[in-house]
């Protein structure tokens, strides 16, 4: 194993670092914006919008990622609408976001429905709207709950941010494969890549752990 | 619509389906080694007497950690380093298994963990011996309760699958881009059609999966 290829790299390793972090950090954000609507759709009560919320959630977490990101990187660039032509980083980026709001929006659901009915039912009797009872009683508590799985959510995302590396991302994945195509060198290269990934990974695992632990009630 | 027609020739259905059945064989093979060997790691780790506990917890930590996609990366040029002169099909199984391997132990884990340490108490006072215990008393309970956790990694498994197109192996997903780039205009309804292929895969999975978790209770 030759650590001294990927040593000379390490600025190039840090620009990877910073791409994956901060994907993953935007992609976390925006899909929990979309996820917390399609959450919010779902509990609605309005039966149209809780249809396309469910179908929304059982389709995207039943097909792949990158079936995902191919469909923003080749099949909407067909329609030859301008604002729909993604660069490959862009196409990974709406992958990322609408793929893990599936999820999150599955999270912040099972958040709403583990809040006991009566309290809703309490709020309301002491003259609360439903929106005051929702913004105010219930997703507070609801947040609370949603927050360790959240981190999951991040974990996963800075995981399957490696699929930007497919489309000339820049990101750790694809620092680490160029670097091994004009190298040649396997282990090293790819190591120094692993170890760039724990650094986020290792500790966010052991903070959900704490946090679940604390927040369990 | 004639697109869509000539798009789902009986030619494109057959070279997709030949593609869905490498999709399908590699999920089981990759399904089934790495339930038997997550199972081993996790059953390691609970015994916390073993040696091998402690190799179990370094590997399954880092490995779960890490992107698939960069394990994909390594079995991909590192194995051939080793000598290992593999088919794409076994050096993309032999990369899914060692990833899938992390996942399912920390699953199998957590399963075996919710059982109360009180039972294994009351099992040793009743005369068994600790295999005894494991093996009739605490598994069964376990795996039961895993099940909706397990399936769902099974789906999951089924989706990493296609990140083995990017390396050349012709699954479902590499058909359908050999056939598109054939004719771009076909993008649509291809890709269209291999997401629903496996979100019926995959829905199928959790559907037998909520039957079987009404079933036992």
């Amino acid at each position: 194993m030759n650590f001294s290829i990927p040593l000379s790299h390490l600025d190039q390793y840090w620009s990877g670092f910073v791409v994956t972090l901060k994907t993953s950090v935007i992609a976390l954000i925006l899909s929990f914006i979309i996820g917390f609507i399609i959450a919010t759709l779902r509990v609605s009560g309005v039966r149209p919008l809780a249809f396309f919320a469910r179908w929304y959630v059982e389709f995207l977490r039943n097909t792949p990622l990158l079936v995902q990101v191919f469909f923003f990187y080749y099949a909407l660039p067909r329609l030859h609408v301008s604002w729909l032509n993604f660069n490959g980083y862009q196409a990974g980026m709406l992958g990322l976001t609408f793929y893990t709001a599936a999820y999150i929006a599955e999270n912040v659901r099972a958040g709403i429905q583990s809040i006991d009915k009566g309290q809703l039912e309490a709020a309301r009797a002491s003259g609360l709207t439903y929106y005051q009872a929702m913004l105010y009683i219930i997703l507070p508590q609801a947040f609370r709950i949603v927050i360790p799985p959240l981190g999951t959510q991040f974990i996963n995302l800075v995981k399957n941010s490696a699929v930007l590396a497919f489309f000339a991302g820049l990101d750790i994945m694809y620092v680490a494969d160029s670097l091994q195509g004009s190298s040649g060198e396997v282990f090293g290269v790819y190591t120094f890549a692993a170890l760039f990934y724990l650094i986020i990974t290792i500790p966010l695992t052991i903070l959900v752990n704490y946090l679940e632990k604390k927040l369990a009630y | 619509m004639d697109v869509i027609v000539q798009a789902f020739s009986a030619s494109n259905l057959i070279f997709l389906g030949k593609g869905l059945l490498i999709t399908i064989w590699l999920a089981i093979v990759s399904i089934a080694v790495s339930f038997v060997f997550g199972s081993l790691l996790a059953i390691f780790r609970y015994s916390k007497t073993l040696v091998l506990a402690q190799l179990a917890f370094v590997y399954t930590e880092i490995v779960r950690n890490l992107p698939l996609i960069l394990i994909l990366y390594f079995a991909f040029f590192g194995l051939p380093e080793f000598g290992l002169q593999l088919s794409i099909f076994w050096k993309m199984a032999i990369g899914l298994i060692l990833f899938e391997i992390s996942q399912l132990a920390e699953i199998v884990r957590g399963g075996l963990n919710s059982i109360e340490k009180g039972q294994i108490e009351a099992a040793r006072s009743t005369g068994m011996t600790y295999r005894q215990t494991l093996f009739h008393i605490i598994i069964p309970q376990a795996f039961k309760r895993m099940i909706p956790a397990l399936v769902s990694q099974f789906i999951t498994i089924v989706k990493d699958t296609s990140y083995t197109a990017m390396f050349g192996l012709m699954d479902v997903l590499n058909a359908a881009q050999i056939i598109w780039n054939q004719q771009f205009s076909f993008i649509f309804p291809i890709i269209i059609l291999v997401a629903v292929l496996y979100f019926v895969i995959n829905f199928t999975l959790s559907s037998v999966s909520l039957r079987i978790e009404k079933k036992l209770g």
